[in-house]
């Protein structure tokens, strides 16, 4: 492999290796890459559990109130014989999103591939605050024990809806549920904290320690995706953790923010959460698009297609989402002049995200594709991606808003966008593993994985549209109550199938990783022939990543460049004198 | 098996058919982009497939033409849509004037009505053919939405304030009337249904009522009891101003602002009346949260908006 070690520079990075113990190296571990692989255990274990909890949703839809198989150990009130009470149903919906939203999008686009590339791609030894980000993963885990712990108190977990909307999550009575709420707030407020330390790690870390040469304008387009995530999460979540503080004195001190008897504002707390909330849904698909982009021009073995223009639209976005959040509040009553004002802001944050999609097009134009798993599954995400922002324009208009506002066609929308990140997720799992785990995963059992999952997750999101306007509502416990959706109700038995289908599509996945973890073909350093840094670092990257301090001559596309016989140029090999260097 | 294939509600109010035009509009625009870069993707993916493992393909750089061109036609196409969409929702969001008004109040988990000649109904709500409605929301606890797919309308209805929907039925028959927005235990079985007839008969039903008592009256009852009358007499006096002609005036306040006295603005001086001070007035109002219901509260603001005519209030008790 061409890894390059530039003439005089090679005194080594990192010399000394003492031996840490078990504890240091897998628990308590201060290095970027095992705090990396943790997140994506902690996410990979959630998606799990977030999943089997969508698939009981899903039974109780297409089958209300009969007894999903398997459960009927669960005592009542929380089940009857198997048979899904109201309550419960309530409690599966809110949990479902909020594990999927906090636990598993966040710490796997975030938490795993922010921490194990960052210093990787910029060509540094680890993240600037090591014992910072250990406690970012351990703050986070605790948070997930939090949340779980909620499923076992009395009255049961949350049921206000990953939204929480007050009043309703403001007084225990009107959902019936108390400590589990409780505990909702407390994990979300604690995983606040979590995610704060580890964007104040990323920003400091692509400032101040990228390598001699990787100038902004150099960087990858996944470290510019997860440079403004990061700075999006330290200015939004400092509102989230506002509003939650504030619900939880609402709850247990008697407080009333968001309680009319006292004189408060239940409006407020939509206004915060979504505050919060839209440049919350940027944070988890920045990194996806970032993670694409990188894909897209490495299998496509062409530059991505504007460069600048891809870098720019992701900060356009990231200004733009803080204007937007009232499109999630069209018809809470508000002045019809803010609501106009609204939908034209979020009428334009359509603009950077198509200007998106087109570029990955013109990168795939021209090309020289190879359609591997990752390749397979990044393109599965540009197509997710296109028909959930399309989705979202009906929506920012607002007389058909007012229509489709909280039926399943919002459900269809954020699935595609916010499930469709899933995508990216595998993307990047098929495509770093080799570097995380030192072995390659099987590309066969990758595709049927691949083929399984694009057809059952449109087969299963798709027809939520055709619910969705037949005014089929989001949140409801039993369809079949509703004479008017009788009609509709073989599209909900069929969705139910085609999700339990898609359920059953990531056996291949689990078994493809289990196995390539112990069993997988030794990977060498670069075996997709990838031109940025982390690809010249061994395999499996050792304690203080680079043998020798890499330095960076050009951006990271170079793919097919004339000025070398191979297809590929990584950033930091030094060309001959006299050769042109070409940055971006 | 027709009847299987309709996906949209029917269409019975007068903006349902604009908003469906709208909405195909759209669908028209993301079909097109769909086709479009579904099509490319597969036709690229084929065409430029690797075949050999030395092929290299000609170098494709960045060309600014394109750049310009697919930022500035979607940002034109969203600009129309913008249009299109502003336009309709400004006739959407403003009740036509004098549209019959019915007071309605969602609560865990029904709905209960309240004619403006006093017929009441739970999760049933009786309204003529062809005439503009507007449905004044208060909610008793948590925020529920007023949703009736048929009309296109949804409106929340959020506690401590009051927000109304309105709409023309163009149909007679009986429609759906759901809660869309999630609001407990119970939520899905927060079901109601409206009724449209032809004026007469819903003129015939009304005086069927029992409890045929208009708002207005029982407003007058409440204002006595609750004592208001001893402070709100017929012209202004040193302890209160007088509430004839109040509604719709602007008001102006001790802080300096002046407000427009609507539904929401007497809601608030009700149960809480330090919050704006009428000039000139001490603030010796007491509150009268928890002492009414929020029908109670309807009753109320019936009476004082019946209240009109400053000439009469203006002479001397
Ligand atoms: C103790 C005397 C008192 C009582 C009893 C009282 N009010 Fe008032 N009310 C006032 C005063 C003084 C003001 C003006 C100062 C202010 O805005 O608080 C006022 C203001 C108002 C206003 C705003 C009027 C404006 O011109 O802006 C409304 C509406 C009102 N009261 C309704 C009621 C109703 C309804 C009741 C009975 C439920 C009631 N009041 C009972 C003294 C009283
Ligand atoms: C093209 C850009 C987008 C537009 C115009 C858009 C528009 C909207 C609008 C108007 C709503 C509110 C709908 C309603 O509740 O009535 C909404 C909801 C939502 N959007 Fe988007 N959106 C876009 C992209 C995204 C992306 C990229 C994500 C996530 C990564 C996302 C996630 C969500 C979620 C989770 C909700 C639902 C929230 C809830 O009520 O639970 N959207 N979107
Ligand atoms: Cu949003
Ligand atoms: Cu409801």
């Amino acid at each position: 492999m061409s890894q390059t070690v530039a003439a005089g520079a090679t005194h080594a990075v990192h010399g000394h290796h003492e031996e840490l113990g078990f504890w240091r190296t897998y628990i308590f571990s201060m290095d970027h890459k095992m705090i990396g692989r943790q997140f994506l255990f902690l996410g990979l274990f959630m998606l799990i559990i977030g999943g089997l909890l969508a698939m009981m949703v899903r039974w109780q839809l297409a089958w209300p109130e009969t007894p999903v198989p398997g459960l009927s150990a669960i005592p009542e009130p929380y089940m009857y014989e198997g048979i899904i009470p109201p309550q419960t149903y309530n409690a599966l919906f809110t949990m479902h999103a909020t594990i999927m939203i906090f636990f598993v999008v966040m710490p796997i686009m975030v938490g795993c591939y922010g921490n194990f590339l960052i210093p990787l791609m910029i060509g540094t030894r680890d993240m600037a605050f090591p014992l910072l980000n250990m406690l970012s993963f351990w703050v986070g885990a605790v948070a997930g024990v939090i949340m779980l712990s909620s499923f076992f108190v009395v009255g049961g977990p949350a049921a206000a809806g990953w939204t929480g909307y007050a009043t309703l999550s403001a007084k225990a009575a009107y959902t019936g549920v108390g400590m589990g709420q409780n505990l909702w707030i407390i994990s979300l407020l604690v995983l606040g904290i979590s995610s704060l330390m580890g964007s104040i790690n990323y920003i400091t870390t692509i400032v101040n320690m990228r390598a001699p040469g990787m100038t902004y304008f150099r960087m990858p387009l996944t470290v510019w995706s997860l440079f403004v995530t990061a700075i999006l999460l330290l200015l939004a979540l400092p509102v989230l953790t506002a509003a939650l503080a504030m619900l939880l004195f609402d709850r247990t001190l008697g407080t009333s923010f968001f309680l009319p008897e006292g004189g408060g504002q239940p409006l407020l707390w939509q206004h915060m959460f979504w505050f919060f909330g839209h440049p919350e849904v940027y944070i988890l698909v920045l990194p996806a698009m970032g993670v694409t982009s990188d894909l897209l021009s490495t299998f496509s073995r062409k530059p991505i297609f504007g460069y600048h223009a891809m870098a720019f639209s992701m900060i356009a976005i990231a200004f733009l989402s803080w204007i937007v959040w009232g499109h999630h509040m069209f018809i809470s009553g508000m002045n019809p002049l803010l609501g106009t004002a609204f939908m034209m802001t979020t009428m334009v944050i359509a603009v950077p995200s198509a200007i998106k999609v087109f570029n990955w097009l013109g990168t795939l134009w021209g090309g020289n594709i190879r359609l591997t798993s990752p390749m397979l599954f990044a393109l599965g995400f540009v197509s997710n991606f296109l028909i959930g922002g399309l989705s979202g324009i009906f929506m920012a208009s607002t007389p058909v808003d007012i229509f489709i506002h909280d039926t399943y066609y919002i459900v269809a929308h954020f699935h595609y966008v916010v499930a469709g990140i899933i995508f990216a997720l595998f993307a990047a799992v098929y495509y770093w593993f080799p570097k995380m785990f030192g072995r390659m995963m099987s590309e066969p059992l990758g595709k049927i994985h691949f083929a399984l999952t694009y057809l059952f997750f449109n087969l299963t999101f798709f027809p939520m549209h055709f619910l969705g306007v037949g005014g089929h509502m989001r949140r409801i416990y039993n369809p079949t109550q509703y004479e008017f959706l009788q009609p509709l109700q073989d599209w909900n038995v069929f969705i139910t199938i085609s999700a339990l289908l898609l359920g059953l599509s990531q056996v291949p996945f689990l078994i493809n990783f289990i196995w390539s973890l112990f069993g997988g073909k030794k990977a060498e350093r670069n075996p997709w022939q990838a031109n940025t840094l982390e690809w010249s670092a061994p395999t499996p990257p050792p304690h203080g990543n680079f043998e020798v301090q890499p330095t960076v001559y050009r951006g990271p596309y170079e793919y097919s460049s004339p000025e070398v016989k191979e297809d590929w140029l990584p950033q930091d090999k030094p060309l001959a004198k006299g050769a042109a260097v070409r940055g971006h | 098996m027709l009847e299987r294939l309709r996906i949209f509600p029917d269409q019975a109010s007068t903006i349902a058919g604009e908003v469906d035009t709208l909405y195909l509009f759209l669908i028209g625009m993301s079909t097109f982009f769909v086709a479009l870069i579904f099509g490319l993707v597969i036709y690229f993916a084929a065409k430029y497939r690797r075949r050999s493992v030395n092929e290299v393909p000609p170098p494709v750089r960045t060309d600014l033409r394109l750049e310009i061109a697919w930022t500035v036609i979607p940002l034109v196409l969203v600009l129309i849509s913008f249009a299109w969409g502003a336009q309709l929702f400004v006739t959407m969001g403003q009740a036509p004037a004098g549209a019959m008004e019915i007071h309605a109040v969602g609560r865990q988990w029904m709905w209960k009505f309240q004619h403006p000649s006093g017929g009441r109904e739970i999760n049933q709500l009786h309204v003529p053919v062809g005439i503009p409605i507007k449905i004044l929301l208060a909610s008793e606890d948590v925020i529920h939405s007023f949703f009736v797919p048929a009309f296109r309308v949804k409106m929340d209805v959020v506690p401590g304030k009051y927000t109304s929907a309105w709409f023309e039925a163009t149909m007679e028959g009986e429609f759906h009337l759901f809660c869309a927005e999630y609001c407990g235990t119970q939520h899905s079985g927060m079901i109601g249904r409206v009724v449209v007839m032809k004026p007469v008969d819903y003129q015939r039903w009304l005086s069927d009522q029992a409890s045929g008592e208009p708002l207005a009256v029982g407003g007058e009852r409440l204002f006595q009891q609750r004592g208001c009358a001893t402070c709100h007499r017929t012209s202004d006096g040193p302890t209160g101003p007088a509430l004839h002609g109040l509604f719709g005036r602007r008001v102006q306040l001790q802080s300096g602002d002046s407000v427009v006295a609507d539904e929401s603005y007497i809601r608030e001086s009700v149960l809480n009346p330090n919050a704006k001070i009428t000039e000139g007035y001490q603030p010796i109002m007491p509150t009268f949260q928890g002492q009414l219901s929020e029908e109670g509260l309807h009753q109320m603001i019936a009476y004082i908006k019946s209240l009109s005519g400053p000439a009469e209030g203006r002479k001397a008790p």
